[in-house]
């Protein structure tokens, strides 16, 4: 495994310049992922109509796998029904994890295959998923989700 | 085995010499020659300290202390010889002094609950600093909780140095308990402990002292400290993990209850009262780790015989050294620039996370820790969620650190 395949160029990108970094006024849906081993916070905005993710956003800290996966997942999931969301998290989980027993679809995931390689470094995998955790409990509604 | 007290030599240590002591150094990860600079998280062992651990197994195993056959008494013997080694090696002024335990943490909790809380309720005051460990933090937050005491805190300054105004401060309030770090895991501060331990004892404190990053890096005298509690980890000084000790006054551990009950930490057991062991059994409940206290007698020695001032001059040239380089990466901002310090450098580089970090240094086989080193208040002092700390041993060389900042130097690169 080399560094390239963890920091992808895709990665490096969106942690350099973050999409959607910023707050939603008028958020239906907030929710805030803490993973206290990193210090990686996030807080994570969405914006629901009629089940349609309208808009979604992010503010936090954390390192370039977690910022760039909150920056993937937000470019990805704008306008998007709120189905595919739910969808989307767990094709991550096969993505990242390697416990799945499926294959991840690559297809599927397009851009946020970039993540791939986070799966040979299982102390970092937590870094990917806390973003899609966080997504999940704003979108369930909960307060506070943490990946510890 | 015996072990000698803590003294210096004249003639520098032979590095290579003492990297030929570690079998673990010799390997490479991930196609480079290991560099192991996360020795404040854990020390790495000498051959002898393996070994004394496996003779004990293949030779000695037994139960202690009660057993008349031949096997039972060599293993008591190693046991109770491990313990006077230690209480040499830390000056205690007699064997009974030292408590084998797990290790700070249960040593430090062992205090809080048989010594400190029967004393403490409402109105009592508990002093510790803002640089502690968790381990001297949270013991204390328990026992406030469960006693109706007030924890207050020492801040440090913007150097990481213990804010002695403060200190002084807090002193005018006659905390029941001082509990302070000897050497800060996150920062690698040494404190003053010779002023900062009269001080708190003048005003009529029990001194307790986290001695855990202290021990493998400059010689400890209790007596000489004056303080009445020290405890220390065994894996952080070249022993086993699972292996510690508490030191106290003699007086002071005579007077505690025993914190766990069981086999072993009593002399009768009747129905409608039982008889306490003497000290140290006393708070030696079941049959405790034989072979860690064994390898951890065998470390001290090891310590000893290197000469604990040779191996501080080492490090001294070691921290000189990595401040000098680490100061030249681009970017990279040193937190913790007393001028007291064990070999600790934790830093923080611009747009870079520590864990990224942590994932690119370990391709070129270097080995830190990224974290909060479990000192989260500390961290929150300085503003950051997390910072990179390189901690070095006496086996250390200059080439390491080097390499150390030539990959940061690159870590810029891949993230750019």
């Amino acid at each position: 495994m080399d560094l390239q395949s963890l920091y992808h160029e895709i990665i490096v990108d969106h942690n350099r310049r973050p999409r959607n970094f910023r707050r939603i006024e008028d958020a239906t849906r907030m929710s805030e992922g803490h993973n206290p081993l990193c210090g990686d916070k996030l807080k994570l905005y969405v914006l629901l109509e009629d089940g349609v993710i309208k808009d979604v956003s992010f503010e936090g800290s954390g390192c370039a796998i977690s910022m760039a996966s909150a920056s993937l997942l937000t470019e990805r999931l704008k306008g998007r029904p709120e189905a595919e969301a739910e969808e989307l998290f767990e094709e991550m989980h096969r993505l990242l994890t390697s416990d799945s027993e499926a294959e991840a679809d690559t297809d599927k995931l397009g851009k946020l295959a970039s993540l791939a390689g986070v799966r040979a470094y299982p102390s970092r995998v937590k870094c990917a998923t806390l973003s899609w955790h966080t997504l999940h409990a704003a979108l369930e509604g909960e307060d506070l989700i943490s990946t510890e | 085995m015996s072990i000698a007290a803590p003294q210096g030599g004249h003639e520098a240590l032979d590095v290579n010499a003492v990297r030929r002591d570690f079998p673990v150094l010799e390997q490479t990860v991930r196609g480079k020659p290991l560099a192991y600079l996360d020795n404040a998280a854990t020390s790495q062992k000498p051959r002898r300290v393996i070994e004394a651990i496996d003779h004990y197994y293949r030779h000695d195993n037994a139960n202690i202390h009660r057993g008349v056959h031949t096997l039972s008494e060599r293993a008591t013997a190693a046991y109770e010889n491990a313990r006077e080694g230690l209480a040499r090696f830390i000056n205690a002024n007699s064997a009974k002094e030292l408590v084998f335990l797990r290790g700070t943490t249960e040593a430090i909790n062992l205090v809080a609950n048989a010594w400190a809380r029967p004393k403490l309720g409402r109105g009592d005051r508990v002093l510790i600093t803002e640089a502690e460990h968790h381990s001297n933090i949270v013991p204390w937050q328990l026992l406030c909780e469960q006693t109706g005491a007030e924890l207050r805190v020492v801040p440090v300054t913007d150097s990481g140095e213990l804010d002695l105004d403060a200190f002084e401060q807090e002193l005018t309030g006659e905390p029941a308990i001082f509990a302070v770090g000897h050497v800060s895991n996150a920062l690698g501060t040494v404190n003053p402990l010779e002023y900062l331990i009269p001080r708190a004892k003048a005003v009529g404190a029990t001194v307790v002292v986290d001695g855990a990053q202290a021990t493998p890096h400059l010689a400890v005298d209790v007596q000489a400290l004056g303080c009445d509690f020290y405890a220390f980890s065994g894996h952080k000084m070249f022993g086993p993990t699972g292996i510690g000790c508490l030191w106290g006054r003699a007086e002071h551990l005579d007077a505690m209850p025993p914190w766990q009950g069981g086999g072993e930490m009593i002399k009768v057991v009747r129905f409608d009262k039982s008889l306490w062991n003497d000290i140290p059994h006393k708070f030696e409940a079941g049959t405790p780790n034989i072979a860690g206290a064994i390898g951890l007698g065998e470390a001290a020695a090891y310590i000893s015989e290197l000469g604990i001032d040779r191996i501080a001059a080492r490090e001294a040239l070691l921290l000189e050294h990595a401040t000098r380089v680490l100061s030249e990466v681009p970017g990279l901002r040193i937190i913790g620039t007393g001028p007291h310090k064990a070999a600790v450098v934790s830093f923080v580089m611009t747009d870079i996370h520590p864990h990224d970090l942590g994932t690119i240094l370990d391709h070129e086989g270097i080995a830190i820790r990224a974290g909060h080193h479990c000192a989260m208040p500390l961290m929150e002092r300085f503003g950051v969620a997390a910072t990179t700390r390189a901690s070095m041993a006496m086996y250390n060389t200059t080439e390491e650190i080097d390499r150390l900042a030539a990959a940061l130097t690159r870590a810029r690169e891949v993230l750019a």
